[in-house]
């Protein structure tokens, strides 16, 4: 069994729009095993030594030009004192990015289960909402949507809480009263209504792969589960979930690289993100291209060592798989 | 339930897709204990039929009653009835994620709650039964189809369910594999388990079944013993029928 899903393709949230997730259904043997190319046998190599060239030209390149602008950038970053400045400037936030990518990510998955699940539901009002949330996000761009959502948003979402508080006391109900009210907009930072940005656009995003993700296994996966008493619930918790997961394992870790990297768009709320931290020191010191190098060659180093991790943990998924 | 109720009972089924009609009023009982086996050409409602009576289709009109009982729409009753009748599909539908032990002490442990180490210990039982007790551990993807199709068996038997339903069971099968499913099959048959039978294989039919079923365009066509159909047909369909699968 392979998986072949959009592993190795920079994953950008437009790559994800629903119809464009190719999440196979699982074979048990593959129609193309990539194994046999690599391998021909001695009577296809004469004519002219096709199995030669091939490999030649399939390997990655690329990759290798990849590592060795890192390596040259990170050389220069670190032989020249004002390049070690910036970094040790930038640096600052990295703890801030991590955290936003990571709390994000883990919120977003949630969400995106959460509504792809309600996407295949049958229940119409669900399927509708998951559907309607999945539409809204994808018609928006980011940017937008994090200026929309952390101010507008979340703002919006206080001022009803609020009045809803003011309602329960006028109706004498204390304790709501207390508790609602005590929200107030200036005690929202603008790194949690970041957070909050990003769960909620990548929630659509990852709803949609879990969406292709369940709607890949195969019928009679749920009917056999049925068959034997178990009720939907179950066999989606037991059954199918557990499949449909490691079916788009690979897709979820590269939204996660390219969570990493959209992080740096909370940087115009203000919060100090590494391109945030940069921006402030480009702008303190004048030193543009150090501070630009410096912040691009972080979000490389970052996203490239990600993708390798996203790569052995799938290559470790294959191996286990028969 | 009662013991002079019959096990399954089904009556004026109806069942459309869309402008389809698979079903078109088919009315049939099994008597506990019996084998029944359905025969017809592709598209004669056999499949719907089997998959009617425990509901993994909804009929558009008509009953089913289990063992005495009414199946309604009520998904926990449903449920509830389904963990009674065991099912074996053409295309085995084993769990790939899990191994042929977990295939089948799951449902023992989610539907039935039993605790695992009674689940594994039921599952061992019906692993031998279907004789591969040794391929416990072993994942379906490294199963050939008679032994995935015989974990698929174990699975259904470890419910204790009271009927067994078998959707062409060996259809997919290798020829060489074909014959463990059906000593299977026969065993089962021999042990006293109603069965209803989708299958086209004449050898278990003549050797297990004590009634055979001819369908035809969503009706029951001829409904008698394997012998009297084999040796004397009455209808014309089913004596061109039979000749189209018996020739070779």
């Amino acid at each position: 069994m392979r998986l072949t899903g959009v592993q190795g393709v920079p994953c950008t949230p437009d790559s994800l729009h629903a119809e464009e997730i190719y999440v196979p259904e699982r074979q048990t043997e593959p129609l193309i095993d990539t194994q046999d190319i690599a391998f021909q046998p001695p009577a296809v190599i004469q004519f002219g030594s096709e199995g030669e060239t091939r490999s030649w030209r399939d390997f990655p390149w690329w990759f290798v030009a990849l590592i060795l602008i890192a390596a040259v950038a990170a050389y220069t970053i670190l032989s020249r004192e004002n390049y070690i400045d910036a970094f040790n400037f930038i640096k600052a936030g990295l703890s801030i990015t991590g955290i936003t990518a990571v709390l994000s990510y883990l919120i977003a998955l949630i969400l995106g289960l959460l509504t792809g699940l309600s996407r295949i539901s049958r229940n119409i009002f669900l399927n509708n909402l998951g559907r309607l949330y999945v539409e809204l996000i994808r018609g928006i761009p980011m940017l937008v949507l994090i200026f929309f959502i952390a101010l507008v948003g979340v703002p919006t979402v206080v001022d009803g809480l609020n009045s809803l508080g003011v309602w329960f006391g006028e109706q004498g109900i204390r304790a709501p009263y207390l508790v609602l009210t005590s929200f107030s907009n200036q005690s929202i930072p603008m790194h949690a209504r970041a957070i909050v940005a990003l769960s909620v656009t990548y929630g659509a995003f990852l709803a949609e792969i879990f969406r292709a993700g369940i709607q890949s296994i195969g019928r009679g996966q749920m009917e056999a589960a049925r068959s034997v008493g178990m009720s939907s619930g179950q066999a989606m918790r037991y059954v199918i979930l557990p499949q449909a997961i490691r079916n788009v394992l690979p897709a979820l870790g590269n939204d996660f690289v390219a969570m990493v990297k959209d992080s740096s768009l909370v940087s115009v709320l203000a919060v100090r993100d590494i391109t945030q931290v940069a921006r402030l020191y480009a702008g303190s010191t004048f030193r543009f291209r150090e501070s630009y190098m410096t912040l691009a060659v972080m979000y490389l180093t970052l996203t490239v060592a990600l993708s390798l991790l996203v790569q052995a943990v799938e290559r470790r998924l294959r191996a286990h798989e028969s | 339930m009662k013991a002079n109720q019959p096990m399954i009972r089904v009556k004026d089924l109806h069942k459309h897709f869309g402008a389809v009609q698979a079903l078109n009023g088919v009315s049939l009982t099994v008597e506990r204990g019996r084998v029944v086996v359905i025969i017809g050409p592709s598209g004669s409602g056999k499949s719907t039929l089997l998959r009617c009576v425990n509901h993994l289709e909804t009929p558009t009109s008509g009953e089913v009653w289990i063992d005495g009982e009414q199946l309604t729409t009520n998904q926990a009753h449903l449920n509830e009835v389904r963990a009674e009748i065991g099912m074996v599909f053409q295309l085995f539908n084993l769990f790939p994620h899990l191994s042929a032990l977990e295939n089948v002490t799951l449902a023992q442990e989610v539907v039935r709650k039993r605790s695992k180490e009674k689940a594994i210990e039921n599952a061992m039982k019906q692993l031998e039964r279907v004789g591969i007790p040794e391929k416990a551990d072993s994942y379906p993807g490294q199963l050939s189809g008679g032994q995935q199709q015989r974990v698929a068996i174990a699975r259904a038997l470890a419910m204790d369910p009271k009927i067994m339903l078998f959707d062409e069971p060996t259809s997919a099968l290798d020829p060489e594999m074909i014959k463990e499913v059906l000593d299977v099959m026969l065993d089962l048959a021999k042990e006293g388990m109603t069965m209803l039978v989708v299958s086209h294989e004449m050898g278990f039919t003549r050797a297990a079944a004590d009634e055979i079923i001819f369908m035809d365009e969503g009706l029951i066509v001829e409904d008698t013993t394997p012998h009297d159909l084999f040796n004397n047909p009455r209808e014309e369909r089913t004596k061109l029928f039979l000749s189209q699968i018996l020739q070779h």
